[in-house]
């Protein structure tokens, strides 16, 4: 069932992580950690990782970029040799990734986790020139502070549009955080302006949470889902409208996220199918189109698992431990994970779904009797504690990987 | 079956000068060479003294492993693996009040839950 190791016993196999977010990062660090005979090279071109999760308060102007700011010196210092490199091509059969400055890496197995990709032949009208006007801001750095300024330096009583993707997308929670964080700016910034927010669903992720909240904070915003008409349809960022099904609105500042797909890496190595997503085996994230390239992270499909932070720091660390037994020849142990994902309402006000998960039959699937949301009803304090423990895990899991 | 490590793959203590990982890569290096640890391990194999039980590594996202880290959320090292084993058990039904590791603890089982604390516990 598992492969024989192509090398001598007590040699060093060649592990090629692409992608340094929380999901490659995590698994370069791990695989020393599961064992350091593993020569593991982490290929990343930027020198300093700029996290997504706790960036739409720095949208909001609620906390400082900095923050959200890693560089890779302690990965380095574990033992990772670290490439600040594109990979820009590979050959899965050679077994070879080559990177932007001609270097080619030899390996004995590859992890990729390039994250999501925004399309930007989904959307009429959004392409990357129309990006630099309405902000994706789905990839932190210089786009969450594109859209910070924008919003900053916007005339009171301007009109906010957010357009929302249909699933699947990187962490669907986040953009519903956004749009509260971003009421929250407005309704204590400038009173006069409204959010709308366009979504090509009409159910979401803790979608009662959300618009309980809604309700009591934000009467400056109007969620418009599909089935009223508020499937995004078109943007033309040179005029800054904005369409869906049934109206054109006018926007001092767009925010729209668009569909995506899996990172560029995983479509150039095989991994990815038509749906743009890449098909893993749950209990090694090993492809199952290309084998000995694993798939981490936003790009992989992994079941009922959510494409969060959590998940992919979770899913990397079981990866690593299967990737380290591979390499001898030995069995992998049968994983269980867990995920559990925070939004921020407001600043002092979060909420959360979790989740706990089990391979059965070649699919992550929830466990019964597990998981689930916030409650419904409960006191502000219960809001207050999990806005805390919301700022403690970002803290947590940072550390774990880049500190 | 896997080849003995060579000496010099097996760090010793106080090499890292005492960070908190390290010893998790010492503690897993041992427990290869060793399977008598296993007997201080409660509720775990033969084969997956060294491995991770289901689920443990997905907790450190969330319970800080290394000090000096800005959470309120309590050290899983510090605590007596019978009392961790306690805590999630009264998670799991509720009688110990939690925002969300009721949720959590309803996924796994008594021996999951055993194997988990024994893992930590090895971890120190």
């Amino acid at each position: 069932m598992f492969p024989l190791p192509l090398l001598a016993q007590g040699a060093q196999p060649r592990i090629v992580v692409i992608g340094g977010g929380f999901a490659g990062a995590t698994a370069a660090r791990f695989l020393k950690r599961a064992d350091p005979r593993l020569n593991v090279t982490l290929v990343e071109p930027n020198p300093v990782f700029a996290a997504c999760p706790f960036s739409n308060e720095v949208i909001a102007s609620l906390r400082d970029m900095r923050a959200q700011l890693f560089g890779y010196d302690r990965i380095a210092t574990a033992g990772v040799v670290v490439a600040h490199q594109a990979a820009t091509a590979l050959d899965g059969q050679a077994r070879t990734v080559t990177l932007g400055n001609g270097a080619k890496l030899a390996y004995d197995r590859l992890v990729l986790a390039p994250g999501s990709d925004l399309r930007f032949d989904a959307l009429p009208g959004y392409d990357a020139a129309a990006a630099e006007r309405m902000p994706h801001a789905w990839k932190a750095g210089e786009q969450t502070l594109l859209l910070r300024r924008q919003l900053e330096a916007m005339e009171d009583g301007g009109t906010v549009v957010m357009t929302l993707p249909a699933l699947p997308y990187r962490c669907p929670p986040a953009s519903y955080e956004r749009a509260s964080l971003i009421a929250h700016y407005l309704k204590t910034k400038k009173p006069r302006s409204k959010l709308v927010v366009l979504d090509a669903k009409d159910t979401f992720s803790m979608q009662r949470l959300f618009e309980n909240a809604w309700q009591e904070l934000y009467p400056n915003l109007e969620w418009v889902p599909v089935s009223s008409g508020g499937n995004p349809t078109g943007v033309d960022a040179a005029a800054m409208t904005v369409s869906s099904d049934f109206d054109t609105y006018k926007a001092a500042v767009a925010n729209i996220i668009p569909p995506q797909k899996a990172g560029r890496i995983a479509e150039l190595a095989g991994t990815a199918d038509r749906t743009g997503w890449c098909p893993v085996d749950p209990v090694t994230f090993e492809s199952r189109l290309v084998p000995g390239i694993h798939v981490l992270g936003d790009a992989a499909i992994a079941g009922a698992v959510p494409k969060s932070a959590f998940a992919a720091n979770a899913a990397a660390k079981i990866c690593a431990s299967a990737v380290a037994k591979l390499v001898f020849g030995e069995a992998p142990a049968a994983p269980k994970f867990v995920n559990t994902c925070y939004s921020l309402v407001a600043p002092d006000y979060g909420i959360s779904i979790a989740g706990v998960y089990q391979p059965v039959n070649g699919q992550w699937l929830e466990v019964e009797g597990a998981g689930g949301i916030s409650p419904v009803d409960a006191p502000r304090a219960f809001r207050n504690q999990e806005a805390k423990f919301a700022n403690g895990w970002f803290n947590t899991i940072t550390s774990e990987i880049f500190g | 079956m896997v080849a003995p490590l060579p000496a010099n793959a097996v760090r010793k203590p106080g090499d890292h000068k005492g960070r908190p990982y390290s010893r998790v890569v010492n503690a897993a290096m041992k427990a290869r060479h060793a399977f008598m640890v296993m007997v201080v391990c409660a509720g775990m194999t033969a084969a997956s003294a060294a491995e991770v039980p289901p689920g443990a590594a997905s907790c450190t996202g969330c319970h800080a492993e290394k000090p000096n880290v800005d959470t309120p959320v309590p050290r899983l090292a510090e605590q007596d693996a019978n009392a961790m084993v306690a805590a999630m058990q009264a998670y799991r039904s509720g009688q110990r009040p939690a925002t969300v590791m009721d949720r959590i603890a309803k996924g796994f089982s008594d021996d999951e839950i055993k194997a988990i604390a024994a893992w930590f516990v090895m971890q120190r």
